[in-house]
């Protein structure tokens, strides 16, 4: 039998770890494997019947329905764009921002100020600032470019959502990649500005092999956020004009509960789990091996 | 970097300078517009407003409920902080301090949980969560906070106690105190600094937070400032003069917030990153 300090260990042990666990597998694991179940059955959410009808609806995604293929092609694309560009305005910023500019603190917190608002939010800003702004700006300035319907129509809609996330992330990458900048070491920037290293030199010898950790997060934590993005999106254009801006997130929010199809709902989300693990998982491993490398 | 302060830094200034503006833009407009009458925004959107019509303000406030809105948020925020904070760092302590299979298990699928995108979770978790009684009410959210939030959390502050040294705690053991003891006695104070940096990057996702309040508080009088936020917007459609302070009533807590905590949430940032 055990002892009573045996006993004592084992209680103390479930009351420090059961609270979150149980928490933890009511919100996220049980639901999580529901949801699995739920992609092969047809259940709408509202009545009780859930029928298991096989692959039916995973045969129905990739057959039948055109929108949720349009949806991860604009997905793709849009993140392709945002995350090149984020980061390169991110980083482009903070290699300026680490020079010794006399207004460099507030310059820095300016850049960042976006990111701390809401997505839902931003989107509405920006909502304005296409439909009002940019047509006034356009009245007074007589620049073709703002005199576009920008969020009227599908091409201009796809740019308007790479822009705002664009505004939304690069003070994000840019934080991070200042603080890698400054954590180079200085010897070694020391060492090449003496050996009369400069400008691009420089830049692509010394900084960028030196930051390449903060490089992959980046690069890493933007594809994840945009491959995921649903508020910006939603309170921007909600999807449209026509649907052609329509995210992989908002295609499943749309089939579950505008929809009320449940169960393709599911199937949808199985199949987005799998594409953002990928992506996630790869980061890892390769995060790691980098790691052991250095 | 660059030491002296040459023609050429001079010129970087003036453009990076210049491209703050062009950041600054958005919330130029939206300030200026949020405080014009409704023909005036239609008339001339770039201009000054002629006359500040406060207004707009007082009306926004009223049809938002913004003091209540307001308070939802808060005590959202606050509370999913505070047991966030208490049980995932209770948990993560003992993940590390009992280092056997069970715990090796538990801490994987915390930490894996993470890949998991909400959207796989959300269908099923109104039906689950709805048997429970979390649906339509705030300590439900809560909870459900809990649950979302534990394996950033808890995987932030298995990192740190893993660095404590472990004779700290001995020495109070010896001395005859509990394990719950030691633990808010001892190790507790000592997780401050990650414990900052974790009510940061929680406070921020949970106060911007807009998809789960949207699905899980479907009584008005529970909205968040995201939420009702986004009601008034599908209300007053293009009724820009009241949906531009509301924006701006929106705003102006976290502006408050991080204006407050500037450097550590600067910090919180890039070291939730590089985790």
């Amino acid at each position: 039998m055990f002892s009573r300090k045996k006993i004592y260990q084992i209680l103390s042990y479930i009351s420090f770890i059961a609270p979150a666990f149980v928490v933890f597998s009511i919100i996220v694991l049980i639901p999580f494997i529901l949801g699995m179940y739920y992609s092969f059955t047809n259940w709408n959410g509202v009545s009780g019947s859930v029928e298991w009808v096989g692959l039916d609806n995973f045969v129905h995604i990739f057959k039948n329905d055109l929108q949720f293929r349009e949806s991860f092609l604009f997905t793709t694309k849009f993140t392709l764009a945002s995350v090149l560009l984020t980061n390169l305005i991110g980083f482009l910023l903070a290699l300026s921002l680490t020079r010794m500019l006399k207004t460099r603190n507030l310059l820095r917190t300016v850049f960042f100020l976006p990111n701390l608002i809401a997505g839902l939010l931003l989107g509405f800003i920006w909502q304005f600032i296409f439909v009002k702004g940019f047509a006034s700006i356009g009245q007074l300035t007589d620049f073709s470019l703002f005199q576009l319907p920008w969020l009227g129509d599908a091409k201009t809609a796809f740019w308007g959502i790479v822009i705002v996330s664009i505004w939304q992330g690069a003070g994000y990458v840019m934080v991070i990649y200042i603080a890698a900048i400054l954590n180079m070491p200085h010897e070694v920037v020391e060492a090449a500005r003496i050996d009369g290293a400069s400008g691009w030199r420089m830049l692509i010898h010394i900084i960028l092999p030196l930051i390449r950790p903060a490089i992959t997060i980046c690069l890493f934590l933007t594809i994840a956020m945009s491959f995921k993005i649903f508020d910006l999106n939603f309170s921007l254009t909600g999807g449209g004009p026509f649907k052609s801006t329509e995210s992989l997130a908002i295609n499943i929010y749309t089939e579950a509960f505008v929809n009320n199809r449940y169960g393709l709902g599911a199937a949808k989300a199985f199949i987005f789990f799998i594409i953002v693990a990928t992506i996630t998982t790869l980061q890892v491993i390769y995060t790691k091996k980098k790691e052991i490398e250095a | 970097m660059g030491q002296k302060y040459t023609m050429k830094v001079f010129i970087l200034e003036l453009l990076i300078f210049l491209l703050g503006l062009v950041f600054l833009i958005p919330f130029y407009f939206i300030v200026i517009n949020s405080l014009k009458s409704f023909s005036e925004i239609l008339i001339n959107t770039a201009a000054w407003p002629d006359q500040f019509q406060w207004s707009n303000y007082v009306e926004a406030w009223g049809r938002l409920k913004y003091p209540k809105v307001f308070l939802n948020s808060l005590i959202i925020t606050i509370f999913s902080n505070l047991v966030i904070v208490v049980f995932c760092s209770m948990a993560a302590y003992r993940l590390v301090r009992s280092p056997n299979k069970i715990s090796k298990i538990l801490f994987i699928l915390f930490i894996s949980a993470m890949v998991i995108p909400f959207q796989s979770i959300m269908i099923p978790l109104i039906r689950v969560t709805s048997h429970l009684g979390l649906l339509n009410n705030i300590p439900g959210i809560i909870v459900m906070y809990l649950g979302f939030g534990a394996g950033l959390s808890i995987f932030l502050y298995h990192g740190f106690i893993k660095a404590i040294p472990r004779e700290i705690e001995e020495a109070a053991i010896v001395d005859g105190c509990s394990s719950f003891c030691v633990f808010w006695r001892i190790v507790f104070p000592l997780l401050k600094p990650i414990t900052i940096t974790i009510v940061i990057l929680n406070s921020l996702w949970i106060w911007n937070d807009f998809l789960l309040p949207l699905l899980v508080l479907q009584d008005p009088d529970l909205r968040t400032i995201p939420l009702a936020t986004f009601f008034f917007f599908g209300q007053y459609t293009k009724q820009w003069d009241l949906a531009l302070a509301a924006l701006i009533l929106g705003i102006i807590p976290l502006l408050i917030f991080f204006f407050f905590l500037q450097r550590h949430i600067i910090e919180g940032i890039s070291k939730g990153a590089i985790k």
